[in-house]
C-alpha cells in the first residue's frame, strides 16, 4: 500500500511534465553477426548508434568522437525482443467489478521498481505489451512499454507514441465470474451478447454526441460524458488496437463475425491456442494471434491444443507472434521462438520474427522497432551463441541505444526499492503453476490486494 | 448362390474398408528385434560410439558397439547422420496423475490428510493420459511421477511412458515423499513473520518427528502378534530399514541445512533431497553430507528479489561443481517433454553438457533407484532409447524414433495428429466470405 502512495506521489510531481524525457545512447556495435529480420542476417558488420537511433550499418565503420565501442566478434546482435503479452512491472492487473471497464488504462498502474523488468532485459527483451487481465470481457486500455529500468517515474517506461490498445476476454475466464454470481455473461453466448450490447451502446452514444454537435440551438444541454463509451467509441472508428484473450476456435470465429458486422479491422487474438483450428478464418479476415510456444492442458479450453499452433498459423497466412504472459517465460522468449523449428521446421527469420516484427506489428509500433534497420530505435540485443539456439546466451540488451544490462557486468541485486517493513528478505519458491498466466490473474490481483504484497 | 454373394459384397467391401484404415490408422507399438545402424551413439556411462549399431532384442539391449554383427533376422533401421541416446529421465513430475490443471477431478495427486503416505502414486497413473504420448516422441521415456500436499504426501513411483495398465508402466523403484517444514516465506497467501514462520515450522517440525518416532517403533515391534493396522506408519518402515528411499522437499538454504542435520539425528541412510532452489548456497555443506539432489525447474524465477536473475539457471551447475550427484526435474505435467531444455539451460549456465545429460539420464537412475535397468545404453539394461537428429537438448532437434521397454512406440501424439489434419485444413474458408469481410458503408 505503502509502495502504492509512493507510486502515486511520483506520478503526481512528474504529471507536470507532459512527457517524460528519456535517456538515450551512442554507442558502435562492432563486428557481430547482425540479425537485421527484415534485410538478412549480415557477418562481421557494425551497427552505429546515434541518439537513441540506429544510424549507420556496415562493415568497418568508426566510432565517432566519444562514442563508446562494443566488441561483438562471435556474437549475434538482434532487435530486441518484444512481448506482446506481459504482466510484469504493473502493480494491479484486473478491473473486474463489472464486464465491462473500457474506462480504466494500465498506463495508470505502471510499477517501474518491478525487479522483473531487470529479469526480462537479461532476456533480451526490450518492449513488453503491459495488458490489463482477462476477468472481464472487455477489460481495460494496456501499455506498451520500453523497459528503461532504473528510473522511479512510471512515464519513463511508457513507449512514446505507441497506438492505444485494449483488452477482451472471451471463454473461462469472463464466464467464470458469471456463472458464479448468476450474471451475464455465463457462457459463450453471453460473452458475444454483451459485446453486440456493449458496440450498439457505444454507437448510440456517438449519435447523440453527434447530435448535441451538430445541433444548432444556443440552449443545447450536453450529453453525459462517459468513458466507457468514449474508449468503445474510439475502437468502432479504429482508434484502439483490440487484443483479445481467447482460447476456443469457436470464440475465435465469434469476434470475427462480430467485428465484421461492427466494422473493426485491427484485432489480435492473445493466446488464443486454437487459432490453428481457424487459421484461414484468420488470414482472411486480416486478424493476426499472438501464442504461446507449448502451453496445453492447463485448463479444459486449452486441452486441444498443438504446439504446432505458430507453425499452421504461420503457413496459413497469419501473422503471428509468441508471448509470455508470464514473469518467468519472458526471460527465454528466443528459446520459445526456437520451439517452432521443432515444430513445424520455421526458418530463422521466421522464428525470430515471432519475437520481434511481428508482435511489433501487432502493437502498431514496427516504424519504431522490430528489425534492425537505419532509422529505428536502438532496442538491440546481444548473444553468445546464435539465439535460437538452447545454448544461447543474451549478454547486453540496450534500449534506445542505452545499456540496460550486461552480463559481464551484471551484479546480483538489481532491486531499485527494496520495501523498509520488510527485515528478512521473503523467499518464495518458484512454482510454474503459480505463475501470473492469464487464468490466474483475477486470482493473483485479488490476493495481492489482502496480502500487501507486490 | 447366396454364400457366393456374400463372398462377392466382402470381397467389393475390402478396399473399401482398408481406405478407411488409411485415413484413420491405428498405430500400435511393435515388439522384435531391431538393429540400429551407422548411429553416433551415446552411452552416457561408456563414452560415444561413432557410426556404432545397437541391438534391440526381447525388450533389451543385446549388443552395442562399432564392431556388432547384426542378426538376420532384425529390422534394420538406419541411422546414418543420426544419434542414439538413453531415454531421458524426469525426477519429478505429475505425469499420469494430472490431466487438465484447472478441473480438480481430472487430478489425483493430493489425499485428504497430512500424513497420507500410504498413498500410492502408482495406482492413480492414467496410462491412457494424453500428456504420455505428448511426452514420450520428445525422447522423455522415464518419469518420477509424485503425490504432494501434507507433510507426507505418498510414495512416488517410477514410470515408463508406455503401457496400458500401472503395473506395465511401472519402472521398478518407489519412494516416500517428505516435505520438510518450510520457513520459507508465507508464499503467495499470507506473509507471516519471522517469529510466527519460526513457531510454525517448530510445530509442523514435531508432528513429522512424531510420526518417524512410530515408524521407528513399528519397525521393531512388527512381528509382534498384537500390532494393530496403521497403514501410513507401516508405509514408513521400508525407510527406517533402509529399504525404501526418502526424498524430502527442501528449498529456502536454511530447509535443506536442516534437512541435512534432520537425516543426520535420524540415520537414514537412503534420502534424496528434492527442489534445491537455493542449493547454490549451501552447495558444499550438501556435498559433504553426501546426499544426491533432485534439482529443477531450471528454467524458473530467483528465489529472492535480490538473487542474480540467472540462480536457478545456475544452480545446478554450482552444486555439481561442489560435488554433489544432481539430477534434474522439470516440476511439470503437461510440459515435460521440455524436460531437454531444462537440462540445456543448466548446460549453458555452468553445468556442462556431459554433466546435464548425465543428470537426466545416468544419475536419475542412479538418484531414483533404476539404474539396474535404465539410465544409459549398456549391454542387458532395458531399451529405453531414442534416435535424434542431433543433440536431443538443442531446440530444433527432433525425435525421430523411440523405443521404450524394446517396443518400438509410434511417434504419434494428440498434438501431432491435430497438426496433420489442421495445417492444410478442408474444407478451408471461402474467399470473400461475407461473415469476414468488413463492407465499408
Amino acid at each position: 500500500m505503502k509502495k502504492n502512495i509512493l507510486i502515486l506521489t511520483l506520478i503526481l510531481f512528474t504529471g507536470f511534465v507532459a512527457k517524460a524525457q528519456v535517456k538515450k545512447g551512442d554507442v558502435l556495435i562492432k563486428n557481430g553477426t547482425v540479425l537485421t529480420i527484415t534485410k538478412g542476417t549480415l557477418d562481421n558488420t557494425d551497427v552505429l548508434i546515434k541518439d537513441g537511433k540506429i544510424s549507420r550499418i556496415g562493415k568497418n565503420l568508426k566510432a565517432p568522437n566519444g562514442v563508446q565501442e562494443v566488441d561483438a566478434t562471435g556474437k549475434f546482435i538482434m532487435p530486441g525482443i518484444i512481448d506482446a503479452h506481459s504482466h510484469i512491472a504493473l502493480s494491479s492487473v484486473n478491473e473486474g467489478t463489472s464486464q465491462v471497464t473500457a474506462e480504466v488504462n494500465m498506463g495508470d498502474v505502471i510499477d517501474p521498481f518491478d525487479v522483473s523488468i531487470y529479469r526480462a532485459l537479461a532476456g533480451g527483451v526490450t518492449s513488453t505489451h503491459a495488458l490489463h487481465g482477462s476477468a472481464n470481457v472487455i477489460g481495460g486500455e494496456s501499455e506498451t512499454l520500453k523497459l528503461r529500468y532504473g528510473t522511479s517515474n512510471p512515464e519513463e517506461l511508457k513507449f512514446e507514441d505507441a497506438p492505444r490498445t485494449i483488452k477482451f476476454a472471451l471463454g473461462e475466464n469472463p464466464t467464470r465470474g458469471g456463472r458464479s454470481r448468476g450474471i451475464q455473461p455465463s457462457s459463450r453466448m453471453g460473452v458475444e451478447a454483451m459485446l453486440r450490447n456493449s458496440f450498439n451502446d457505444a454507437i448510440a452514444y456517438r449519435s447523440t454526441w453527434a447530435a448535441y454537435k451538430a445541433d444548432k440551438n444556443p440552449r443545447k444541454v450536453a450529453p453525459e460524458y462517459d468513458l466507457r463509451m468514449e474508449t468503445l467509441v474510439d475502437i468502432l472508428d479504429g482508434k484502439v488496437l483490440v487484443h483479445c484473450h481467447s482460447y476456443r476456435a469457436d470464440e475465435i470465429y465469434m469476434l470475427l463475425k462480430v467485428f465484421t458486422d461492427f466494422g473493426i479491422k485491427k484485432l489480435t487474438f492473445q493466446h488464443a491456442n486454437e487459432a490453428y483450428k481457424v487459421a484461414s478464418e484468420l488470414a482472411e479476415f486480416g486478424a493476426s494471434a499472438s501464442v504461446f510456444a507449448d502451453w496445453w492442458a492447463y485448463k479444459l479450453e486449452v486441452y486441444w491444443s498443438t504446439a504446432y499452433n505458430a507453425t499452421i498459423l504461420t503457413r496459413n497466412g497469419v501473422l503471428t507472434s509468441i508471448n509470455s504472459d508470464s514473469g518467468e517465460l519472458i526471460r527465454h522468449l528466443f528459446h520459445e521462438a526456437a520451439k517452432t523449428q521443432k515444430y513445424g521446421d520455421l526458418s530463422d527469420d521466421e522464428a525470430l520474427s515471432l519475437i520481434t516484427l511481428n508482435p511489433a506489428k501487432q502493437l502498431g509500433i514496427d516504424n519504431r522497432v522490430g528489425s534492425i534497420e537505419v532509422g529505428k530505435d536502438a532496442d538491440i540485443a546481444i548473444f553468445e551463441g546464435h539465439p535460437l539456439s538452447v545454448y544461447a546466451i543474451p549478454v547486453m540488451t540496450f534500449v534506445d541505444g542505452v545499456k540496460y544490462f550486461d552480463r559481464a557486468n551484471d551484479i546480483a541485486d538489481q532491486r531499485i526499492y527494496v520495501n523498509p517493513e520488510e527485515s528478512v528478505e521473503n523467499i518464495t519458491i518458484f512454482n510454474r503453476l503459480d505463475e501470473d498466466r492469464c487464468m490466474e490473474e483475477g486470482v493473483v490481483s485479488f490476493e495481492a490486494l489482502f496480502s500487501n504484497k507486490k | 448362390m447366396k454364400r457366393i454373394f456374400q463372398i462377392l459384397i466382402i470381397a467389393l467391401m475390402v478396399p473399401l474398408l482398408s481406405f478407411g484404415q488409411e485415413d484413420d490408422q491405428v498405430m500400435k507399438a511393435r515388439a522384435g528385434k531391431f538393429a540400429l545402424t551407422n548411429a553416433k551413439i551415446y552411452t552416457v556411462t561408456n563414452g560415444i560410439i561413432e557410426n556404432g549399431t545397437l541391438i534391440i532384442n526381447n525388450g533389451i539391449i543385446e549388443a552395442v558397439g562399432a564392431n556388432v554383427r547384426i542378426p538376420d533376422d532384425a529390422e534394420v533401421i538406419d541411422c546414418k547422420g543420426k544419434e542414439i541416446y538413453p531415454g531421458m529421465i524426469d525426477s519429478g513430475t505429475k505425469v499420469g496423475l494430472s490431466e487438465i490443471g484447472s478441473i480438480d477431478v481430472s487430478q489425483d495427486f493430493s489425499e485428504s490428510g497430512a500424513l497420507t503416505p500410504q498413498m500410492q502414486a502408482l495406482t492413480a497413473v492414467n496410462p491412457n493420459s494424453a500428456v504420455i504420448p505428448v511426452t514420450r516422441v520428445s525422447g522423455v521415456t522415464t518419469v518420477w511421477t509424485t503425490p504432494s500436499g501434507g507433510f507426507l504426501p505418498g510414495t512416488a513411483a517410477a514410470i515408463n511412458l508406455f503401457g496400458y495398465t500401472p503395473d506395465q508402466m511401472f519402472a521398478g523403484a518407489k519412494g516416500i515423499i517428505m516435505n520438510f517444514p518450510s520457513t520459507a516465506g508465507g508464499g503467495r497467501f499470507r506473509r507471516r513473520s519471522p517469529e510466527e514462520q519460526a513457531k510454525a515450522t517448530e510445530r509442523a517440525l514435531k508432528q513429522v518427528n512424531d510420526a518417524w518416532d512410530k515408524a521407528e517403533l513399528y519397525a521393531k515391534i512388527e512381528n509382534s502378534d498384537d500390532v494393530r493396522n496403521y497403514p501410513e506408519i507401516e508405509a514408513l518402515v521400508p525407510v527406517v530399514k533402509g529399504e525404501m528411499k526418502l526424498f524430502i522437499e527442501a528449498n529456502a538454504a536454511k530447509d535443506i541445512l536442516a534437512v541435512i542435520d534432520w537425516v543426520k539425528s535420524r540415520g537414514y541412510k537412503d534420502v534424496v533431497i528434492t527442489g534445491v532452489s537455493e542449493g547454490w548456497r549451501v552447495a558444499d555443506e550438501i556435498a559433504k553430507s553426501k546426499l544426491p539432489v533432485i534439482a529443477g525447474p531450471i528454467q524458473a524465477i530467483p528465489t529472492r528479489g535480490s538473487d542474480k536473475y540467472d540462480a536457478a539457471y545456475a544452480n545446478p551447475g554450482i552444486m555439481s561443481a561442489a560435488g554433489v550427484k544432481v539430477a534434474l526435474r522439470t516440476g511439470d505435467t503437461e510440459n515435460v517433454r521440455n524436460l531437454p531444455y531444462h537440462a540445456g539451460f543448466a548446460a549453458s549456465y555452468g553445468m556442462g553438457r556431459e554433466e546435464a545429460l548425465k543428470a537426466i539420464t545416468i544419475n536419475a537412475a542412479e538418484i531414483l533407484g533404476v539404474s539396474n535397468s535404465i539410465g544409459s545404453i549398456e549391454v542387458g539394461k532395458k531399451a529405453n532409447v531414442f534416435i535424434s537428429t542431433g543433440d536431443p537438448f538443442e531446440t530444433a532437434t527432433k525425435i525421430t524414433d523411440l523405443f521404450i521397454d524394446g517396443y518400438k512406440v509410434p511417434m504419434t501424439s494428440q498434438q501431432i495428429r491435430l497438426f496433420d489434419e489442421f495445417l492444410d485444413r478442408t474444407p478451408g474458408v471461402k474467399k470473400n466470405d461475407p461473415a469476414l469481410k468488413i463492407i465499408k458503408k
